[in-house]
């Protein structure tokens, strides 16, 4: 396993979020946390990430705990975060905020490549990076963590309020990626997109992960989903 | 003799000119100001003790252990940076979380202490800090007399205070420390390491502060009282120019300093607060300053 969560609490000031969050991400696999608002998915990304002062448990990537790491240090050892809102820089422009976090590693894309599979960002490379479409704007936040060499991508919501062509085409650049090696552990409401592109889901409920469904069982288990996700 | 407006151009250009002098100094003030307002969000009231203390480390570098302008020109920088690194590092880092208040508190604090236990050593009255042989003598321009060691402040201020701006503005350090001012949690989740780079910004403000007091010495001389006495008016030209703003302290900088400097010829009663009547009608009609933005 590229990734082990075991007993993960997570706090916000008093507020206790993660209750012990358990689950694994296997190497070149893409892994959905699917749950209702307010379940601590996004919590439990950002705890991998460091970005959660307060937490205990154990987070081990690649067999190194991270647990008491802060977040620039994660994101060196190869994990990259893409956040729900995104983190697109009003005070850059595209250009900027895509050659912004530096590459902690060998094996990110080149920056043509990422063009390939976002042609949009080339041709407004010298627009400020907030002027772009919400679909742009997360074409440039996923395009900027490819370039890291990071090995485990953390993707927050990447196709929230975003048009079904663009959901589509953030669709197909994940399967790339899977298919580029890339392990990606995805936040989602929505599930029908999760459906086609994740090889596990697990369901997040009140700061626990409740259940785990294979990604080829999903239809079988849609009474079981729906009845988590209250759909 | 030529005048303009009726006013003898060597006396025009000569007010000009201190105008110039003083506009170097409030734009290399107020852009170590803003560039550490900019990041940590703190109004740094020592900046004008900061001065002070380039301009008193020069004096002692050249007075025990003989080491001169040029010396003290790179030593009092680092030398108080690294002061600034430490209060940063002791004293801010556990007000972060804090209301801005706090920050301004403490580094008022800061600066009256500071003065105090110079004016305490050194008393109220200034101490002499001569001009660099290579930097003394002037030009007569024909129109007026201009002092070498002031053209020479001038141009470096300019040069170091638009070095500052490419810096910011056009590098990928740069490019961290804007991005930083926006969403600090996040770039330091790209792998930046977001504390240190504060410190250091802290660090390299409070080193131009000292640059600054360096220059200023051969010419307002080095006393306890001279940060103070500049403090309040660099404030005024880092709310006009836009708060956090680098090209607005600049810009506004040396054009308050000129205006400042054209006050004295044309109406010399306003000269002590033209700036401040600036700063309430900028703020009246742009209260984000002439270069900031609102957030």
């Amino acid at each position: 396993m590229i990734l082990e969560v075991r007993g993960l609490h997570a706090w916000y000031g008093e507020s206790h979020i993660l209750h012990g969050v358990d689950f694994d991400v296997a190497e070149g696999e893409v892994v959905t946390l699917l749950g209702r608002n307010g379940a601590g998915k996004t919590t439990t990304l950002k705890s991998i990430m460091g970005m959660v002062a307060r937490r205990q448990g154990s987070i081990r990537f690649k067999g190194e705990e991270l647990i008491h790491l802060t977040s620039y240090k994660v994101a060196r050892r190869g994990v990259a975060f893409c956040p729900e809102e995104r983190g697109i820089f009003a005070s850059l422009d595209v250009e900027e905020n895509l050659l912004l976090p530096p590459r902690i590693a060998e094996g990110g894309l080149s920056v043509e490549r990422v063009f390939e599979l976002f042609p949009n960002l080339k041709e407004r490379l010298r627009s400020q990076g907030t002027k772009l479409s919400g679909g742009e704007q997360q074409m440039l936040a996923i395009g900027r963590i490819l370039r890291t060499g990071a090995h485990l991508l953390l993707l927050d919501e990447p196709t929230e309020g975003l048009a079904p062509v663009i959901v589509q085409q953030i669709g197909r650049t994940i399967a790339e990626l899977k298919q580029h090696g890339f392990t990606i552990l995805l936040v989602e409401q929505n599930f029908r997109f999760a459906q086609k592109i994740a090889d596990r889901h697990y369901i997040v409920e009140h700061g626990r992960v409740v259940d785990m469904v294979p990604g080829a069982e999903l239809e079988a288990n849609m009474g079981r989903v729906h009845q988590y996700l209250g759909v | 003799m030529t005048e303009i407006f009726g006013i003898p151009t060597q006396a025009l250009f000569g007010q000009l000119l201190i105008g110039l002098i003083n506009g170097s100094f409030y734009a290399l003030l107020s852009l170590g100001l803003a560039v550490i307002f900019g990041l940590l969000n703190i109004i740094n009231f020592a900046h004008g003790a900061q001065y002070m203390l380039g301009a008193f480390c020069a004096y002692f570098l050249l007075n025990k252990w003989g080491l001169g302008y040029w010396w003290a020109l790179v030593i009092a920088p680092i030398a108080v940076g690294i002061t600034g690194v430490i209060i940063e590092r002791t004293m801010l880092k556990p007000l972060y979380k804090l209301d801005h208040l706090y920050g301004l508190l403490l580094t008022f604090g800061l600066a009256l202490v500071i003065q105090g236990l110079f004016r305490n050593e050194f008393g109220s009255s200034g101490l002499p800090y001569p001009i660099t042989k290579e930097l003394t003598g002037g030009h007569n321009l024909g129109f007026m007399f201009l002092p070498t060691y002031r053209a020479w402040v001038i141009v470096a201020s300019l040069a170091i205070c638009l070095a500052t701006w490419f810096m910011i503005e056009r590098t990928r350090l740069g490019a961290y420390l804007r991005a930083a001012t926006e969403n600090p949690q996040l770039v330091q989740a790209f792998g930046i390491n977001v504390p240190r780079m504060i410190t250091l910004t802290y660090g390299f403000g409070v080193g131009l502060a000292a640059l600054a007091g360096v220059m200023a010495g051969p010419i307002y001389q080095v006393s306890p009282q001279m940060g103070a006495d500049l403090i309040i008016v660099v404030f005024a030209v880092v709310v006009i120019g836009g708060m956090g703003s680098i090209m607005g302290s600049i810009v506004t900088g040396f054009g308050l300093g000129v205006i400042e400097g054209l006050t004295k010829v044309f109406y010399p009663e306003a000269s002590n607060t033209v700036i401040f009547i600036i700063m309430a009608i900028v703020l009246l009609i742009k209260p984000a300053g002439l270069f900031g933005t609102q957030k």
